[in-house]
């Protein structure tokens, strides 16, 4: 028999809506996007600041309400599932030993958490004070 | 639980009549203590003996009874019809691999894949005959123990999105071996492995999704053989962009 | 030993994604929720200027954004490739670490004032 008659199933262009552990991945890389659009935004933040005070609270007021804000909420919501995601896998990623003896996951997630809090407290401090 | 009767959807291909796969129903008997590979024997043995699927020894070690079950890859001798009640069960293929014929799927490209990875003791010393076994500790047997537990069922393949959109792209098993070779005491293979995974199909395809180490029967945790092998690539790739002309005997010892 | 740049990209994404896990959130949260609906009081815009007008602060900024900008590239980049099954790798690839570099451009310019 020369001929090859085994047969290739086709992959949908919906696979990752098939389980939901593919849908929850796509959402995580989906998250990229949002990230990319806050660095974008929170450059034009402080090109408003550096253009001067009405530049600044001309900002904050845009931002305040409709489409803008909208996107803002959401690309928020995408940054959380970015930041839980990212800490969930990084123990899985890594095989840290601290003198010979392995370091357990939830120590390694733990840390992540406890330097969100500091970074979140300075970043806080250092605008608001 | 009281005998009764579950229904099987099992995919039916047969590449002299068939153009494509069809789903065929069946009924067996629920017994408790059954698996689906127990449900598929029965209907080879009373129903359908024209029905082809792979099987061996029936408790989880032999990796050949792999079949996608209502869409899970799953060893079918390790998944209970009572699970499933009342049913009815999908039975198919292994997702991601070329269909044979019903339930048997096409391994070949597997085949192909693993001894590009080299999953072999390679020494530098080019000994044949050693005098005496070469000693391992407990902690170093510890460091690859885990990546050595692969049945090789390729359940990990079928789970792998990348997999499935790609085909050239190395795949969990592959990788998770070579990291157990890697990580071998007795191994002085590394770099060769790395000049296979280095390339875009080797590791860096991999885009994390975790399936693979979810759905493995032996806890191997491909994934996290993955992304360390990733980790120690770019360590060794900084290595090689920063400091290309190093004596060999140096470079050996900033390897280990 | 093979040099292959992908591995390098790999190392700035993941450096990304780690400055954006951990940095993002409390940035987003003043920035694009906080202040402008009065959550927080806006700080007064001396106060601000002072603060982003430092070196440090430029530079941290800077860093921050441009590892977040190829994170989000290499991401997207393969979130096209295996969601969308886009086959034109290469403009894909292009598009991606292009748009990046334009972005980084800007924030070279935004952060020089």
């Amino acid at each position: 028999m020369s001929e090859d008659l085994t047969y290739r199933r086709p992959v949908s262009t919906w696979w990752w809506l098939h389980k939901r552990s593919y849908f929850l991945f796509v959402m995580r890389e989906l998250s990229s996007l949002f990230v990319g659009w806050l660095v974008l935004y929170l450059l034009l933040f402080v090109r408003a600041v550096f253009q001067g005070e009405d530049e600044y609270h001309d900002f904050l007021d845009r931002a305040s309400s409709g489409p803008l804000l909208v996107v803002n909420v959401v690309a928020f919501g995408f940054v959380v599932l970015h930041t839980v995601t990212w800490f969930g896998v990084t123990p899985q990623a890594m095989d840290l030993r601290l003198r010979g003896k392995k370091v357990p996951k939830s120590a390694v997630l733990g840390a992540q958490y406890v330097a969100l809090a500091v970074v979140s407290g300075f970043v806080y401090w250092l605008v608001t004070r | 639980m009281t005998d009764g009767r579950i229904e099987l959807h099992v995919t039916r291909y047969r590449p002299d009549k068939d153009t494509e796969p069809g789903r065929q129903e069946y009924e067996v008997p629920l017994r408790e203590d059954w698996t689906v590979l127990d449900g598929l024997n029965y209907l080879k043995d009373e129903v359908d003996t024209t029905l082809a699927f792979r099987w061996s020894c029936r408790m989880g070690i032999c990796g050949s009874c792999g079949m996608n079950v209502n869409g899970e890859p799953k060893l079918t001798c390790a998944t209970f019809l009572s699970d499933y009640a009342p049913g009815p069960i999908r039975v198919e293929p292994l997702a991601n691999f070329p269909v044979v014929r019903d339930l048997v799927v096409d391994l070949t490209d597997f085949m192909e894949k693993l001894p590009t990875v080299k999953p072999w003791i390679i020494r530098e010393d080019d000994v044949t005959e050693i005098d005496g076994e070469y000693l391992q500790t407990p902690e170093e047997l510890d460091a690859y123990k885990q990546f050595s537990m692969c049945i090789n069922c390729m359940l990990c393949y079928a789970a792998c999105p990348v997999y499935g959109l790609d085909p050239d792209f190395v795949g969990p098993a592959a990788i998770a071996l070579a990291e157990r070779y890697d990580l071998d005491s007795r191994d002085h293979g590394a770099r060769e492995r790395l000049d296979v995974l280095i390339e875009h199909e080797g590791v860096y395809g991999c885009t994390f999704v975790g399936e693979c180490t979810r759905v493995c029967p032996k806890h191997v945790d491909p994934a996290g053989a993955i992304q360390r092998y990733k980790l120690k690539a770019a360590q060794q790739s900084v290595k090689a962009f920063l400091l290309p002309a190093l004596p060999k005997g140096l470079r050996q010892r900033m390897d280990q | 030993m093979k040099r292959r740049v992908e591995p390098l990209v790999w190392l700035t994404f993941s450096g990304g994604g780690v400055a954006a896990a951990i940095f993002m959130p409390v940035l987003a949260f003043l920035c694009a929720l906080a202040f402008p609906l009065g959550w927080v009081d806006p700080p007064s815009h001396d106060h601000l200027l002072a603060v982003v007008s430092h070196p440090l602060t430029r530079l941290a900024l800077l860093g921050l954004f441009a590892v977040m900008l190829v994170h989000a590239a290499h991401r997207f980049r393969f979130t096209l490739y295996d969601g969308l099954q886009v086959k034109a790798r290469l403009l894909v690839a292009t598009a991606c670490y292009g748009g990046a570099m334009v972005m980084t451009i800007f924030a070279v310019d935004v952060l020089t004032t």
